[in-house]
């Protein structure tokens, strides 16, 4: 699920809930969930893990 | 009076559990209706300092908190009183036993004089969002002490009691340490139990205290972790210390008053012969969002129920921000939990060979109550980021950290030193941050 996407939901849910209040940090939410998702941290399943590409920090 | 001070004069004969009770409870009545700092008194704190004072004509001496009037965070159980995590949600709950930490400081010897206010559940930096109204800052009450442990840093920067316990899942400990001018200490995760403490997160909470010096922050240290005390805390030679400042991210964000108060301690340190690296923790952009995600997944799972069956119990922002755990996808809380690995590691190396990294503890001095964004330079940044922008990467990887008095902005608002040691080596920490307190003070 893209962030755009899980974002849209989240912010129909809130609404749908009464949260009005939850809206900007939903998307508060989302430029970090964004961060995360975009940084060299995270291992991917056709990427080998020795890879530099993976920036583990020794 | 530091517990030191008090200890030399109990021993002296020169002062008496009664009286410091006394001093601290008539202390309590002419500032708490400004200070709010407290949520409850203990009704037999007169009584336990009586017993303490007959205990020791005795020859009964239970330790360096012997006759010591102690604040708890009022998140953390006292049996018998009710532990209300400054919300509503926890109306009627009263504790059945002590928290194993409290145990251990009445063990030490310690008087229990009353329970502190905090920011609701511990989930927020400004101690502005609880039940009882916000704690204030003694230096200027109509600013915040800082949170969530708000209360607590009021009650020994005011002299309500000689020291205070707290708990640090961001920098709760830390940053109201900071901002009212006393030393807060956030032991090596997991070395003082969390039991009988309302969690906010069970894998980053932290359970310390808040003293008004590092020598106090020892001697509490050692009670929390039923270590008895064999030697007194002696200062590293200043010269022999072996620092490191990482200054991209840690500094890149700073209040004028604080940088100046900053590199000023810093050449201070220099000029009394340690050495001061500079380090880069390679990863640091990524704490507040690798924070972010594990603290509101492991709030929200504790307050799933309580959302659903009394939101109108909460305060009106605490319960906004629990809600913003239930949309995080568990892939995003997963990606979180490798980040924390990845940023563990780069402390313990950027720690390798040297006794502590040092920074400033919060980039700012005490918000004015109210206050949501702060400007630092050119920018505008929410008060919560700011606040624990420097603090919650510390939380994560588990490492000691501490908070010391530097000097104060020229307004007269404290600013706090912070340094960060090895995992599992408080005590060489706390022996890092003595010789600095005394390079700091001369």
């Amino acid at each position: 699920m893209t962030v755009d996407f899980w974002l849209q939901m989240a912010l129909a849910d809130a609404e749908r809930r009464g949260l009005p209040a939850l809206k900007p940090l939903l998307e508060g939410l989302a430029r970090s969930t964004r961060a995360l998702r975009e940084s060299d941290l995270n291992d991917r399943a056709d990427v080998p893990r020795s890879s530099p590409a993976q920036g583990r920090s020794a | 009076m530091t517990i030191s001070e008090f200890n030399r004069k109990l021993r002296a004969g020169e002062t008496s559990a009664g009286a410091i009770t006394d001093e601290c409870l008539r202390r309590i009545e002419a500032d708490n209706p400004r200070l709010n700092a407290f949520i409850h008194v203990m009704d037999q704190v007169r009584q336990d300092a009586r017993d303490a004072d007959a205990d020791l004509a005795a020859g009964r001496d239970h330790g360096p908190l012997h006759g010591v009037p102690i604040s708890v965070k009022d998140i953390i159980d006292v049996r018998g009183v009710p532990t209300t995590a400054a919300s509503r949600v926890r109306e009627g709950h009263v504790a059945a036993a002590d928290a194993p930490s409290v145990t251990l400081l009445r063990r030490a010897g310690a008087i229990i004089i009353g329970k502190t206010n905090l920011h609701e559940f511990a989930f927020g930096t400004t101690n502005e969002d609880s039940a009882y109204g916000p704690a204030r800052n003694p230096h200027d009450p109509s600013r915040s002490p800082g949170g969530s442990s708000g209360g607590s840093a009021a009650s020994v920067a005011s002299g309500m009691s000689l020291a205070t316990l707290g708990t640090d899942t961001g920098g709760s400990i830390r940053i109201p340490a900071a901002l009212c001018g006393i030393v807060g200490l956030k032991p090596t995760y997991g070395e003082v139990s969390a039991d009988g403490v309302v969690p906010l997160s069970r894998t980053l909470d932290h359970i310390g205290p808040l003293t008004q010096d590092v020598t106090d922050a020892w001697l509490l240290y050692h009670a929390l972790v039923g270590r008895p005390i064999t030697r007194q805390l002696s200062a590293a030679p200043a010269s022999s210390l072996r620092l490191a400042v990482p200054r991209r991210y840690f500094c890149d964000l700073l209040d004028d008053d604080v940088k100046a108060s900053f590199e000023r301690a810093l050449d201070q340190i220099r000029r009394a012969g340690a050495r001061v690296d500079v380090v880069d923790i390679k990863h640091a952009d990524l704490i507040g969002p690798i924070y972010l995600h594990i603290v509101l997944s492991d709030a929200v799972a504790y307050h799933a129920a309580t959302l659903d069956s009394m939101p109108e119990r909460y305060t009106e922002p605490v319960r906004t921000r629990l809600e913003m755990g239930r949309s995080i996808l568990a892939e995003d809380y997963v990606r979180a939990l490798n980040g924390r690995e990845t940023l563990r590691r780069e402390v313990d190396a950027a720690l390798s060979g040297r006794d502590a990294l040092v920074m400033p503890s919060v980039p700012i001095p005490a918000p004015p109550i109210g206050a949501t964004q702060i400007r630092v330079g050119s920018q505008e940044e929410p008060v919560r980021n700011l606040t624990l922008r420097l603090t919650q990467l510390f939380d994560l990887t588990g490492h000691p950290a501490i908070s010391l008095p530097m000097a104060p902005t020229p307004a007269g608002l404290p600013c706090g030193f912070q340094l960060a040691g090895a995992r599992g080596q408080t005590n060489a920490l706390l022996e890092a941050a003595l010789a600095v307190e005394h390079t700091l003070r001369n």
